[in-house]
């Protein structure tokens, strides 16, 4: 692999930068894998990656039937906190917060994590006492996390709408100055490049139409290019999910809805944290290139095409004004959707299902980007050992038909 | 902005209606035999059909809940009508 540093920046100016090598191989399926993960979003590609690292494991395979990062990974806000309410949450949370803190080393590819902090703003009293709730569970489960005061979020986001007749008056709110933003294709691509390097295959432009069993047992996929062998395959295909998994039989708790994000023109820095506010559910931050990324809740109809609707567009914008009244004069460059798999507990499903040899990591519905270090982590794990990892277990299917459900919609009131 | 036809008021906003659950999924009983995998089955799993689905949804405004038949691809509506029970 093409070592990444300022000196090789600097040599391959010399080549007018035409002599970078791709960074992850074009490879074309073999005929057989120790382990098949169907999907190339962050999370497939992640498994990948710590099943070669960690596990040893590199007679692998990534599936993707378009482009890798096509999905919800090069769709989203780009969002990373770890401010849950339940432990099992921030347990799970908090690893891939800090296995993000430490990412653009391991994998030698800068995904500009940015811990910019994030402010949770609250207008009533109300509001303020379930911020309050909220920040001695984090603290409780050991995780930085604090109250603010009014004065402190106005200082913090100067801009925030407090005239006094602002609908949404600032009153504080809960603080994580470790969470932040990152780059989402870079997350992908710094992945691949990684877990190619070590011999994972990734393949674009594959599409698995049928998952093949036999007495109980996964034995492979069939795809647009060709039959696979396996025993093992990790599915991490987000809203698809439930449509590869009806191939063995199994139903799973997912509805699909789509979620929308939009970008603004670029101005100079104006917002120098990522802010959601309770009272619109209207959220934003400022990227490097100056734009304005910000987003809201889900759209209100089932779907499974990767566009967005008018209702929740305009409450989406009238929010963001509500809060920044001065954006109003700024002009929306884009805006998309992308369709994301929501759980009734609002919580991930992690674990073996149907037949011997497979596992599913999905339902991460509307805040799966910051958990993608570890969902990959943890498929990984149960591929290699056919076990939960002590992080992943809460979180099986098996928690609806024991009633354990870990509610983070009621818990942590957040939707992403 | 997307119509739905409720099938008492006609046309209406999107805004108006409110998914229920996917269609055909009777409550198992009687409750005393019904294991816990099947209450979840019920209660939880479901197909998130991609494209032709059959519906259960509410007209908010007026009350009905209503059987809609749609695309949830291309956001085509096939059709809506009453529930059996609702017929009379
Ligand atoms: C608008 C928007 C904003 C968001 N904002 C945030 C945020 O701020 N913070 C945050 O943490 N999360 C956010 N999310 C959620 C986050 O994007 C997702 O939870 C996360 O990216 C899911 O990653 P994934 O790898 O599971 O899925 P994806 O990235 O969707 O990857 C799944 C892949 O599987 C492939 N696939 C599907 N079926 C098949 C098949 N049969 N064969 C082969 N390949 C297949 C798809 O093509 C796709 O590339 C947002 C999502 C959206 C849409
Ligand atoms: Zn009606």
């Amino acid at each position: 692999m093409q070592e990444y540093s300022a000196l090789s920046l600097f040599k391959n100016a010399f080549t007018s930068h035409k002599k970078w090598q791709p960074a992850w191989r074009k490879a074309t399926p073999k005929k057989v894998y120790d382990a098949i993960i169907i999907g190339g979003g962050g999370h497939g590609l992640a498994t990948g990656y710590y099943l070669a690292k960690n596990h040893g494991i590199k007679n692998v395979a990534v599936l993707e039937r378009g482009w890798i990062g096509g999905g919800n990974t090069g769709r989203n806000t780009t969002v990373i906190r770890s401010n849950y309410f339940y432990p099992e949450s921030v347990a799970l949370y908090d690893l891939a917060l800090r296995l993000y803190e430490g990412l653009s080393k391991e994998l030698n590819y800068n995904v500009m994590l940015s811990q910019r902090g994030m402010l949770i703003g609250a207008h009533t009293p109300m509001q303020m006492e379930i911020c309050q709730r909220i920040a001695n569970a984090m603290q409780l489960n050991g995780v930085d996390g604090e109250l603010m005061g009014a004065e402190e979020a106005r200082e913090r986001v100067p801009l925030y709408n407090s005239n006094e007749d602002a609908r949404y008056e600032l009153m504080g709110g809960i603080w994580q100055g470790r969470a932040g933003v990152a780059r989402h294709d870079a997350v992908a691509w710094g992945y691949a490049r990684a877990a190619s390097d070590m011999g994972v295959d990734i393949v674009e432009g594959c599409e698995v139409y049928d998952i093949i069993m036999k007495n109980g047992r996964i034995t492979g996929v069939e795809t647009n290019l060709g039959s696979i062998q396996t025993e093992n395959i990790g599915i991490a295909a987000a809203g698809a999910t439930p449509s590869l998994t009806q191939m063995v039989g199994v139903d799973l708790p997912i509805h699909t809805y789509a979620l929308q994000a939009f970008v603004s023109e670029p101005v100079k820095p104006c917002l120098d944290t990522v802010i959601l506010a309770l009272g619109t559910g209207t959220y934003v931050s400022q990227s490097d290139k100056g734009e304005l990324v910000f987003g809201g809740g889900l759209d209100r109809v089932p779907t499974h095409g990767q566009k967005g609707n008018l209702p929740v567009q305009e409450e989406v914008i009238s929010g963001l004004l509500e809060m920044f009244p001065a954006f109003g004069q700024l002009k929306l460059l884009r805006q998309w959707g992308g369709v994301v798999d929501v759980v009734p507990d609002s919580s991930p499903v992690i674990g073996p299902v149907g037949p011997d040899g497979l596992f599913i990591n999905c339902g991460w519905g509307t805040g799966g980007f910051k958990a993608i270090p570890a969902g990959g982590w943890l498929l990984a794990h149960l591929l290699a050992t056919g076990e939960h990892h002590e992080i992943s277990r809460p979180f099986d299917l098996c928690r609806f038909a024991e009633g354990r459900l870990i509610d983070e919609a009621a818990g942590s009131g957040i939707a992403h | 902005m997307q119509h739905f036809p409720c099938p008492f008021c006609g046309v209406r906003d999107e805004t108006e209606f409110h998914f229920v659950v996917e269609a055909g999924k009777p409550r198992p009983e009687p409750a005393k035999d019904v294991s816990d995998d099947q209450w979840a089955t019920y209660l939880h799993l479901g197909k998130a059909h991609r494209g032709k689905a059959k519906e259960i949804w509410l007209h908010q405004t007026c009350g009905l809940y209503f059987l809609m038949n749609r695309n949830t691809v291309t956001r085509e509506i096939i059709s809506s009508e009453y529930l059996p029970e609702a017929e009379e």
